[in-house]
């Protein structure tokens, strides 16, 4: 099976999703995500979606399962570079993603995590 | 019916052509009050009878929807097509083809056979008057069309922030284009802050509010942030009366209480700025 590649850099991880998502990829990287927070002990984690132009309700929960799941591993979830027309999907489907931070690109999100603050809701 | 219900109508119109184009020319001349060359109108009417003739003698003349009509069909096409264009109004396009009557019966003599062809030109004025209207509605449409793009600006204020000066009122087709428009521009500006200003909207109800938290929710989801600027005191006491809660969403009442809020946020020293661009 795919699996999507988690990168470390330096106290975050980086999970830039590039490909159409299936939801056995998505369950397999909720998975890889929590082993690779507790194994490199990593404070936040960036996950890149400028490349998903299709969202559905099921992945819109996922980013929301992800972001619980870094929390009670104490690190931080940023989700960067939604395209619009996503944006307007989850707003259309209610998934709203409270809790969850945003930033406009990879390094703006990066940069959040490092600050520790910024767009936090 | 064949050709033969017509008699030699149409022998004695190209006989007395010009002298039928003439007078033709004249009655649609005066309703045109020169907005038409002379010249040109005499080639459209020219074109136009021949065509005529030629189809209303032919073994299917008293049939308007008939192949042999194919060509006055598409001069009338061009003809209403480019008059309704030029803001003609439906009276002055139809009489173009109506007036044809009156110079057949003038130059050549009403025969018993005049019946027949009066009712292939009123049915041909029927067609004109037809695509005349259809050819209005495409421009209305165009025109709404570009009414939307029009409203919309995205305007940048400073490195950062955009603004989106909502002008007029804001139905559900225009909250999507103008939705789309904000969060594209912030996508390819880059900008962090967003001030939507709402001055211009006379009025402010629970859909237009609906509509406003959707775009404003779907930019923090990319990752932006929106702030509301220009809520006029009525507007104020509206959403109070409506119960309209705006969350933890910024609101200002002018545009430049937004701007500093957001440069303040977003850490900018403008006095330094100033300096830097020797201002």
């Amino acid at each position: 099976m795919e699996r999507l590649p988690i990168l470390k850099i330096g106290p975050m991880l980086l999970v830039s999703i590039q490909v159409d998502l299936r939801d056995d990829m998505v369950i397999a990287l909720q998975e890889d995500l929590a082993e690779r927070i507790v194994d490199t002990g990593a404070r936040g984690v960036v996950i890149d979606i400028t490349a998903l132009d299709i969202v559905d309700s099921f992945t819109g929960r996922m980013l929301a399962t992800v972001a619980a799941l870094s929390r009670v591993l104490d690190a931080e979830t940023v989700v960067v570079g939604m395209r619009p027309a996503v944006a307007i999907t989850l707003v259309e489907l209610g998934l709203s993603l409270d809790g969850i931070k945003t930033a406009l690109d990879v390094e703006r999100g990066m940069r959040l995590l490092s600050s520790g603050g910024g767009s936090g809701r | 019916m064949t050709s033969e219900s017509f008699g030699d109508l149409i022998e004695r119109c190209r006989a007395a052509e010009d002298e039928l184009v003439r007078q033709w020319r004249t009655d649609v001349a005066a309703s045109l009050r020169g907005r038409v060359s002379e010249i040109e109108l005499d080639k459209e009417l020219r074109d136009l009878l021949d065509a005529v003739l030629s189809a209303v003698g032919s073994p299917q003349g008293s049939d308007t929807r008939s192949p042999a009509f194919g060509e006055v069909r598409a001069l009338l096409v061009e003809l209403s097509r480019s008059r309704a264009l030029q803001g003609f109004s439906p009276r002055e396009t139809a009489i173009g083809v109506f007036a044809l009557k009156r110079a057949v019966r003038e130059s050549v003599g009403a025969g018993p056979e005049f019946q027949a062809f009066s009712d292939v030109i009123d049915e041909l004025g029927l067609f004109t008057f037809e695509t005349y209207a259809k050819a209005r509605e495409e421009v209305i449409s165009n025109q709404a069309e570009q009414l939307l793009e029009l409203a919309t600006p995205v305007v940048k204020l400073w490195h950062g922030v955009v603004a989106l000066p909502l002008v007029g009122t804001l139905d559900s087709a225009r909250a999507q284009v103008v939705m789309e428009k904000l969060l594209q521009t912030l996508v390819d500006t880059g900008s962090e802050y967003a001030i939507i200003d709402i001055t211009g909207v006379p009025a402010v109800d629970t859909q237009v509010a609906q509509h406003l938290l959707k775009t404003i929710v779907a930019a923090r989801l990319m990752g932006a942030q929106c702030i509301i600027s220009g809520i006029r005191p009525q507007i104020a006491q509206t959403i109070v009366a409506l119960g309209i809660e705006f969350g933890d969403i910024p609101t200002k009442a002018t545009l430049a209480d937004a701007l500093m809020l957001a440069l303040g946020r977003s850490g900018v020293d403008v006095a330094a700025e100033m300096t830097k661009r020797g201002l």
